[in-house]
């Protein structure tokens, strides 16, 4: 355990993806079997522990700490585990001496393993006895690992693709056998190493890795011959795998996964039952979660609210109907389809669609166009071009090359997304934070605001925060501009002057933007990027809040 | 008596009227006894500065040798009579020269502790617990939360990351006197033998340190042209410029950070810390129950730090205790400009 919880310290402070993955890997490559097993399981969010609440915790601190001195820390350090974790009266450390009778510190696999025999009423006490032989990081870790709060900045994905790298394999292989494995992983750590072949899983509703689309630059079309083109709507939903089966005792079976290959069933019974009375037979569809009112597809903001739901209820359900709309169709019947050029799968798919006439799904239009100019007209304005009413849930047009087959990840050549052009606002910087990693000298995460109307006068509403969108020399720039009109510091945030004759104008670019009751100006803005430093614009005639509002879409 | 009788708190910091001298003042005084060469303690412009040879030599460093009007050293042990007290000097264990200071007043004992630590440190002497009616503590890290491990085990982890990065430069910031030093005495005790590379802050202390016969090996200062090539080396600078311009030109830098307050998850994060190293050269919890215990005191003032959690403790068990509430006292030399280089 306490390995894995050194792991997970490391890892809780390293800022880059690469260094993650070497952190990652190492410790899968120095692990044995089966702790580095279950510390995947940990890190992709495949344990749970019914019982560890953080009401046992409290208990157990409470029983052994001065109340007194347990407000004051808890309050100074903020955090319950991490609290407890110090806090914990350990007997003296002595193991190494001979002939102690200090217990060893369990590993990863005991207390996993144990965790799923002990009842509730044994498990203050074998908690306690872990707590004992553990060192404070270790402490830290196990109360993480079994109340669920194991926040360490790794996804499911970037844990994989550290198994992957193992083998030199491609992440992708790893995520194509996953949904049939089960923790510790042994056969997936024997393939990785070279010592077994690929497992061989019945899962009867696999995830399959989905294809993606590079951004089109408008240069690029100079190069691409619109015959050998079919457009789509780029609809502003969450991009899914829906597929269905049958379980080996004949039981029909449905997910629903993110495009990283996240189960995300639970989270949509709706969907799913529908998926059920379909009657789609094995398939495995590609398409876009929506919200679907009345025969009217909602914007992202009104999806929004059936996303990150930890339980469901009628009210939920009844008020955010989901709908899939879709766009491919990977399997059908055992079928692989996707070696097939996408007409032949589009056809497939159009087929199965009018056999089963499903509820809550179907098929994402396509959009017809001759040259490149008519495609630009029906971007710039969907609602002519047959999108009507569901213009605004649409943020922009995808290509996809008729002839192309079904590849994984993001090939370069067969799909496009041609996003609708962004928002801009002038905005004012008013505070700028340190980056991390690379740039934790450089001043680079950068809040904003925009002019209103306020009780003393004119002041700035804070709008949002963007670290990218410019170039390594204007981070320079930005720099140095931060850290020479700096007029207050709180902690690594500095705020800057941003008066109306010396404040400094950001030209911001966002994709949307929605009601927000966590900001105080009222907006959340998706996506915002700097596109450009205004120098040369003064800061009073930096853009209005009102110009913002007037963006929002109508049905909110 | 009662430690009133003995001291009394002025703006200016603790005052012994019976011998007429202030303890590591806040501002000018006619005579001071300062504790150790931190700059929060030892302050310039006194009229006679009274402590460690090692002190004054450090305050010299820092304030040029005419930061007093006089100076007089006394050896730790070495009693002398001051009005109508004998004041002696006794190994406080934070840093080179850092003394206890111990006020004896008609047989009765007061100490005031400077900041200190029990744990091991092969850069200067190891604090001598003594015995007393009154003893006045630090308490930086007085809360239960707060166990310092094994500083050695904390250089473990240092080098174990020098290992799995070896394409990355590693910054260690650490406090420019004491804590620089014991993190190159820990890395030569654990087998580091690189040279180690040092912020031009710290070089004169490190002289002195070596100067004094603390020996820390290959000590190499980082020219502005070398720091592209220390990829996989350690380099010790004040915590400040690891967040500076200074820290930009270093290969992908991983940031470590030698404090007791890396203890706690947040204030590593909030200081950018990738490496949190647990290395204090103040006591920690046990160590300052343990002390207060070893002195046999019946009365316990607390000075700077978390004071209430170590009064509650101290009360419990009966002993006189009260906070001190003394501000002034930084996190070492943090708030202090450094000369750069």
């Amino acid at each position: 355990m306490n390995r894995f919880a050194e792991l997970l310290d490391r890892l809780a402070y390293e800022p880059s993806r690469n260094n993650k993955l070497r952190l990652l890997t190492d410790y899968f490559r120095t692990q044995a079997d089966p702790d580095r097993g279950y510390a995947l399981a940990a890190m992709t969010g495949a344990l749970t522990f019914a019982h560890a609440k953080p009401a046992l915790v409290r208990t157990l601190i409470s029983d052994r700490t001065d109340p007194a001195l347990f407000a004051m820390s808890y309050d100074y350090v903020g955090d319950l585990s991490e609290t407890v974790a110090l806090l914990w009266p350990a007997p003296l450390q002595l193991a190494t001496a001979a002939g102690s009778n200090q217990p060893p510190a369990p590993s990863l696999s005991d207390i996993v393993e144990q965790m799923r025999e002990t009842t509730k009423s044994a498990l203050p006490k074998q908690l306690a006895l872990w707590l004992d032989a553990l060192d404070e990081t270790g402490r830290w870790a196990l109360l993480k690992l079994i109340t669920g709060g194991l926040r360490i900045g790794v996804s499911a994905r970037l844990a994989k693709t550290a198994v992957a790298a193992m083998g030199g394999l491609d992440p992708n292989e790893v995520e194509e056998v996953w949904h049939g494995l089960q923790p510790p992983y042994l056969e997936l750590f024997a393939w990785v190493e070279g010592r077994e072949p690929r497992p061989i899983t019945d899962d009867p509703a696999p995830f399959r890795t989905p294809m993606l689309a590079h951004a089109l630059d408008e240069a690029d079309f100079a190069a691409l011959d619109p015959a050998d083109f079919s457009a789509e709507w780029k609809w502003d939903g969450i991009r899914v795998q829906a597929v269905t089966g049958f379980a080996a005792a004949g039981a029909s079976v449905q997910r629903l996964y993110s495009r990283t290959g996240e189960d995300m069933s639970h989270s949509f019974p709706d969907m799913l039952e529908a998926l059920g009375a379909a009657g789609l037979g094995s398939v495995a569809i590609d398409g876009e979660l929506l919200v679907v009112r009345e025969g009217l597809v909602q914007s992202f903001g009104v999806l929004q609210q059936r996303l990150n739901r930890k339980s469901v209820n009628a009210k939920l359900i009844a008020d955010y109907p989901l709908h899939v709309r879709a766009y491919d169709l990977l399997m059908e019947n055992g079928e692989d389809l996707r070696p097939l050029p996408f007409m032949e799968r589009r056809a497939r798919l159009e087929a199965l669609l009018a056999r089963c006439d499903p509820a809550r799904l179907d098929l994402s239009p396509l959009v017809p166009f001759e040259t490149w100019e008519a495609l630009a007209q029906a971007r710039r304005d969907p609602a002519s071009a047959g999108a009507g009413a569901d213009a605004e849930a649409i943020e922009g047009v995808m290509l996809k090359r008729r002839q192309s087959i079904y590849v994984p990840g993001r090939p370069r050549g067969p799909w496009w997304k041609w996003k609708r052009d962004p928002f801009n606002v002038d905005a004012v910087l008013m505070y700028a934070q340190r980056g991390h990693g690379k740039r934790s000298s450089f001043y680079s995460d950068f809040t904003f605001g925009v002019w209103r109307e306020g009780t003393g006068g004119e002041e700035l509403a804070p709008v949002g925060k963007a670290y990218f969108g410019f170039t390594d020399e204007e981070l320079g720039l930005l720099d140095k501009w931060v850290r020479n009109n700096t007029v207050n510091r709180f902690g690594p945030v500095r705020e800057v002057s941003h008066g109306g004759d010396d404040g400094l104008v950001l030209e911001i670019a966002f994709d949307g933007l929605n009601r927000s009751t966590r900001h105080k100006s009222g907006l959340a803005m998706r996506f915002p990027r700097i596109s450009r430093i205004r120098w040369d614009k003064p800061a009073r005639e930096a853009d209005r809040l009102e110009a913002l509002e007037r963006l929002l879409p109508t049905d909110q | 008596m009662a430690a009133s009788d003995v001291l009394t708190l002025t703006p200016a910091g603790l005052y012994c009227r019976a011998g007429d001298f202030h303890i590591d003042p806040l501002r000018a005084v006619e005579r001071a006894l300062i504790t150790h060469g931190h700059s929060d303690h030892a302050r310039a412009g006194h009229g006679c500065v009274l402590a460690t040879a090692q002190t004054l030599g450090i305050m010299a460093l820092r304030y040029g040798e005419h930061f007093a009007g006089a100076t007089q050293a006394l050896a730790y042990g070495e009693p002398l009579a001051l009005g109508e007290v004998v004041v002696s000097l006794h190994p406080a264990g934070h840093v080179l020269g850092s003394a206890q200071i111990l006020i004896e007043a008609q047989g009765y004992r007061l100490v005031v502790s400077g900041d200190y630590k029990r744990a091991r440190d092969p850069t200067c002497a190891p604090f001598e617990p003594i015995r007393c009616d009154a003893f006045i503590s630090e308490a930086t890290f007085g809360l239960p939360v707060f166990r310092h491990p094994d500083a050695r085990a904390e250089v473990e982890k240092l080098i174990a990351s020098c290992r799995l990065f070896p394409d990355r430069a590693h910054l260690v910031g650490a406090y420019s006197l004491g804590k620089a030093q014991r993190v190159m005495a820990l890395l030569r005790e654990a087998g580091w033998d690189r040279p180690i590379w040092t912020h031009g802050a710290m070089e004169k202390i490190t002289s002195f340190y070596e100067s004094e016969g603390v020996p820390l090996g290959d000590i190499r200062k980082v020219a502005a042209a070398d720091r592209a090539k220390l990829a996989g080396e350690i380099v010790i600078c004040p915590p400040s410029a690891t967040q500076d311009l200074w820290a930009r030109k270093f290969p992908d830098p991983v940031v470590a950070f030698a404090s007791g307050w890396m203890r706690i998850r947040a204030r590593a994060r909030q200081g950018g810390v990738q490496l949190p190293l647990v290395i204090s050269d103040h006591a920690d919890w046990d160590e300052l129950r343990a002390t207060v215990e070893d002195t046999g005191c019946s009365e316990l003032w607390v000075t700077h730090g978390a004071e209430d959690a170590l009064v509650h403790w101290a009360s419990q068990r009966g002993l006189q205790a009260r906070p001190l509430n003394l501000i002034g006292y930084g996190d070492d030399d943090e708030p202090v400009a450094e000369p750069q280089p």
